[in-house]
């Protein structure tokens, strides 16, 4: 087990080649000891009687073919343990925090195993985040994975904190907890993240992954699946439950197309891996809940999209796994709303299974159709006001008009820290609907109209 | 015969050894994966495995089954969900826990149920290929007629009723042969029929969009294709859910386990509108999601389409919805580049075009081997990276399905659901229906449907003129083929797919719904021609009330009061 290879035949990129080993398991971890002592880590990507091909974690710079290979005979394993809780850890899962090393519970495969589908439970637990924009019109529930697409420049950060902070399911104190894990962030962006964790105590209920944008890249490739395995751990073992923040996304896809170029594989589309639709899947359908388990996993990641295009290869994978998306807008921001959420392209699909009686309210399913109609209809004619003037519109028209304008100085905006109940986002909802005359409210129900809208409403 | 690994990349695995057939399974490495040999070159074979490969070495043994990949045909495949190579879900989750380990194989039917076999076939009987000896009640509405394998015949000895587990010999006949209640059909092999039939019957959805503008035909084929979040996913579920077919095989292929979880937890609680049972009765799950293995998944459509075809010949009408049909092309994909193979358009291997059409080609309406009429209509989702229909996988798809349901992010970002487009969708099958619509609907259906189409068409044509100088320049009498546009859209076109009463719309109601908007129309322009001013026209209440009659319990009673209202108004107006 402990043999030390010294047969590097190729170094290319991120990977070395070698020959006459004996034979070694697809996918396991390997330790490389350099001629100047230090050591890096990799894994096993292509295994035969004759060549084996390693990628290099911590890049390949400074190896050369005197470096000794060992094959540690295991897949990569985390140490996890309740006392993660609370701390830093590097993006390979080392202590960065001057704390001592975690003393093991358990040793697990990072790459996870795939959920049973007959073992899921459907996720259904409103999770108020108290934002409107998501509360009301994109509902999150425990165990869903619903990505913020923001583009650079854009407080997704801010976005990101408010949330885990906020979140809760209303009318439970049950045991959480927030796994964090950097891809590839500047050094100041991590900093706001820890401080705000710090500030507000919430570091002592979080795990924190940091591969920083001058860490390798390489790296980037294991660090949500350390995370992964952290919130899974917490979730099933220790009854939490677990919101993992990863962010950002984009990066981690940059270093997998980083290296399928060094491995010479065939690009798929805008020079991505062919298996990237696969690749992310893995990550991202490590969320949620298992029937008869008490704790759950809940992914909220940030993904910046390359010149704010949803089409790109990264945003448009994601939305293709993910249970939807929260999409950060640089036109409301550049109108300075805060926060900046245009919820047409927004989307969550587990909302209905997540709201309505005896959940959130009977109707709000109703309400929320209603807003997104109007507010569609209100900006479409922002574009027609543009050409032939607001007097050209009809009556009905320049009341969706006006509306559209309500809909974001109310129902979007909001501050910072400014945590509103379902109730808040709801009454907000009706007193903006309110200023459209009834026959235009098609999407409610009458009973609705008759109970909650504020000129019918008894009391 | 044994061989060893030669090597292990990924889900591919090459071995050498032994000398196996192309499509063999094989079972490699000191856990038994299992495995399909997908290429042949000298000494060595390649094959694609069917579980995560980490950890296995260069070395470890190989055996052959010397078997196509097949699957286990018989009583129990209802209400079953299996993954991809047909391991049911239900069963691993009792043998491995919440997570699914490997190495694992479990029968595609339970060994220890007993069945109540009924013979109906007797000694001395000739049978061959396809002929019924016996019956099953598989689930309450469900009789599975237990068929002769085609490629069997002979005359019986022996057959008896009774309680049977599914591989006990129920039928010997002369020569000896024995026949259980279980068949095994290799996946890629299409089962053999007597004859192709025309398809001439729709398959009725409940969704208006779907059989009011664009049917599908009972053996037809169709497809979904739409960017991510814009309704792929429901549209295949209401149509698994109340579609009139007998059986339902529904593959999620690549795509996500909580719409899995959905379908399971639903499925056993809401009603067959056609027998009242719970739906999961006639209904097979195939779940190899996003994070399960590729090579599975590329296995996954076979699976479920030979399912399918065994059904289809006892007679039945089956549909299929696959989702996502990309996910599955992917998956060749993904093999394909690792074989190294050259690829063609976008690195989809050049084979994906055949792949697509042989797949496609097991759906229709056939003269089953036991005489009977049976069908499958295959129905799949397509998912066009960025929305772009031009992508190889929609474009080979629409070469070959007879209905396009074109998903459109516009309509799906406010919320016009379902966000099929009127304009760009199609069905080829709506001339060859037409005949069944006039006899089962109303004779009046078919023109009702193609004005709607034809105002729909001129909708569009005036948006672009109102785009450029507003609606209020528009004569009036075009203004009222906005409003009426706009209540077609609203009113017919837009369903809930979440809405209790909603979900589902018969035949007859869709006809009232359109007759009702229409009437609305032609007295709005009586009105409008006796100089009434479109103002009043546009205010009566009637028109707002018929927004909602699409909700309501009481469907006639409540339209009847509307539409008396409406005569009431104009009456009132004038003109009419
Ligand atoms: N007929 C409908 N009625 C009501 N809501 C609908 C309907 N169709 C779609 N939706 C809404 O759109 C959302 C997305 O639909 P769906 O999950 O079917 O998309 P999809 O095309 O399958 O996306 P993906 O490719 O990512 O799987 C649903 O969660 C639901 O909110
Ligand atoms: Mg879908």
């Amino acid at each position: 087990m402990t043999k030390e290879y010294k047969t590097i035949t190729e170094i290319a990129g991120p990977l070395i080649f070698l020959e006459k080993t004996e034979p070694v398991g697809y996918g396991e971890l390997v330790h490389i000891n350099l001629p100047d002592g230090t050591t890096k880590r990799g894994q096993v990507l292509d295994s035969s009687a004759d060549v084996v091909a390693v990628q290099v974690f911590e890049g390949t710079g400074g190896l050369n073919e005197e470096s000794g290979v060992v094959f540690s005979g295991e897949t990569i394993k985390l140490p996890v343990s309740k006392d993660m809780l609370g701390r830093i850890l590097s993006g390979s899962g080392e202590p960065l925090d001057g704390g001592p090393s975690i003393i093991p519970e358990d040793r697990v495969d990072v790459n996870g195993a795939s959920m049973n589908p007959y073992s899921r439970m459907p996720p259904e637990d409103f999770i108020q985040t108290g934002i409107s924009t998501i509360d009301g019109t994109n509902t999150l529930v425990r165990g869903q994975k619903l990505p913020i697409f923001s583009g650079s420049g854009l407080p997704h950060n801010e976005i990101a904190l408010q949330i885990a902070r906020q979140a809760k399911v209303p009318g439970s104190d049950e045991d959480f907890a927030v796994v964090f894990a950097a891809m590839g962030i500047t050094n100041e962006e991590a900093q706001y993240f820890m401080q705000d964790f710090e500030k507000t105590g919430a570091l002592e209920r979080a795990v924190v992954f940091l591969n920083l944008a001058d860490d390798p890249a390489v790296e980037r490739i294991v660090t949500p699946r350390m995370a992964l395995t952290a919130a899974e751990y917490l979730a099933y073992e220790h009854d939490m439950h677990v919101l993992v923040i990863l962010t950002d996304i984009t990066n981690y896809c940059e270093a997998l197309r980083q290296m399928g170029a060094a491995r010479e594989e065939v690009p798929g589309r805008r020079g991505y891996p062919g298996y990237m639709y696969t690749d992310l899947a893995s990550l991202y359908e490590r969320a949620g809940v298992i029937k008869g388990l008490k704790g759950s996993v809940t992914q909220f990641s940030i993904l910046t999209m390359p010149g704010d295009d949803i089409t790109h290869p990264i945003p448009d994978l994601s939305g293709y796994i993910t249970e939807g998306q929260i999409v950060v807008s640089r036109e409301l921001h550049r109108k300075g709303i805060y926060p900046p959420i245009n919820v047409l392209p927004s989307l969550s699909r587990l909302m209905n299974s997540g709201i309505g009686d005896g959940k959130t309210r009977d109707d709000h399913k109703a309400v929320s159709d209603q807003m997104y109609a109007g507010y569609a209809e209100g900006r479409d004619l922002r574009g027609l006001v543009a050409i032939v003037g607001k007097e050209a519109l009809s009556e009905r028209d320049q009341r969706i008009l006006e509306f559209a304008d309500l809909f974001e100085d109310r129902f979007v905006r909001q501050g910072r820290d400014e945590n509103r109940t379902i109730e808040d986002t709801l009454s907000v909802s009706w007193e903006i609907l309110s200023e459209l005359p009834e026959s235009l409210l098609t999407r409610i129900d009458n009973k609705y109209i008759d109970k909650y809208h504020p000129a019918h409403k008894s009391n | 015969m044994k061989g060893e690994i030669y090597r292990v990349a990924g889900p591919v695995v090459t071995i050498m050894g032994i000398k196996p057939k192309m499509y063999d399974v094989v079972h490699v490495g000191n856990e038994g994966l299992m495995g399909e040999v997908i290429k042949i070159e000298g000494d060595k074979a390649t094959v694609q495995v069917y579980e995560d490969t980490s950890g296995v070495k260069p070395g470890e043994p190989v055996v052959n089954t010397g078997m196509s990949l097949s699957v286990e045909l018989g009583p129990g495949l209802l209400e079953s969900i299996y993954d991809g190579i047909q391991r049911p879900l239900k069963v691993l989750q009792e043998q491995m826990g919440d997570f699914i380990q490997r190495g694992v194989t479990a029968d595609g039917l339970d060994r220890e149920r007993v069945w109540d076999f009924k013979a109906v076939a007797s000694v001395g009987d000739v049978v061959e290929g396809g002929d019924v000896i016996g019956v099953v009640q598989e689930t309450m509405n469900v009789e599975h007629k237990i068929m002769v394998p085609p490629t069997v015949s002979g005359t019986i000895k022996d057959v008896r009723s009774g309680d049977f587990k599914v591989d006990d010999t129920v039928c010997t006949l002369e020569d000896g042969t024995e026949l259980s209640m279980v068949q095994k059909w290799p996946v890629r092999l299409p089962r053999p029929v007597t004859k192709k039939l025309m398809p001439t019957k729709p398959l009725i959805t409940g969704q208006r969009i779907l059989d009011g503008l664009f049917p599908v035909a009972k053996g037809g084929t169709a497809a979904i294709p739409g960017p991510f979040g814009s309704g792929k996913t429901v549209t295949q579920q209401q149509l698994a859910k109340w579609s009139d077919t007998d059986i339902v095989v529904y593959i999620g292929c690549g795509e996500r386990g909580n719409e899995m979880a959905d379908v399971l937890n639903e499925f056993p609680e809401l009603q067959d509108p056609k027998t009242g049972r719970p739906l999961m009765e006639r209904t097979v799950l195939i779940a190899n999601t996003s994070n399960m293995p590729v090579a599975a998944r590329e296995a996954s459509v076979y699976t479920g389409i030979t399912i399918a075809e065994y059904y289809r010949d006892m007679g039945y009408d089956v549909s299929l919805m696959a989702d996502s049909t990309s996910r599955w092309a992917e998956a060749m994909r993904e093999i394909s580049s690792r074989l190294e193979e050259m690829p063609g358009e976008e690195g989809y291997p050049a084979y994906l075009s055949a792949r697509l059409s042989e797949f496609y080609e097991r759906a229709g309406c056939v003269h089953s081997l036991s005489g009977e009429e049976g069908s499958i209509t295959v129905i799949g989702a397509v998912s066009p990276p960025g929305g772009d229909f031009s992508e190889p996988v929609t474009q080979n798809t629409l070469r070959i399905v007879k209905v396009f349901w074109a998903l459109d992010a516009k309509l799906a970002q406010r919320r016009h659901f379902p966000s099929i487009n009127w304009l760009t969708s199609y069905s080829l099958y709506t001339e060859g229906l037409s005949g069944w619509f006039g006899e089962n609907v109303s004779p009046e259906w078919v023109s009702l449907r193609n004005n709607a189409m034809d105002m729909l068409q001129q909708e569009s044509e005036l948006q672009e003129i109102v785009q450029l100088v507003g609606s209020d320049a528009l004569p009036e009498n075009q203004q009222l083929i906005l409003e009426i546009c706009r209540m077609l859209r609203e009113y017919f076109l837009q369903q809930n797919a979440f809405h209790p009463v909603d979900t589902y719309c018969s035949f007859d109601k869709q006809y009232k719904l359109l007759k009702s908007i229409s009437t609305y129309g032609d007295k709005a322009m009586i009105a409008l021609e006796s100089g009434i001013p479109m103002s009043e026209i546009l205010a009566l209440e009637s028109k707002d009330d018929l927004a909602k009659v699409k909700f309501e319990e009481d469907f006639d009673g409540v339209l009847n009061e509307v539409l008396a209202k409406m005569d009431k108004e104009f009456a009132k107006l004038g003109g009419n």
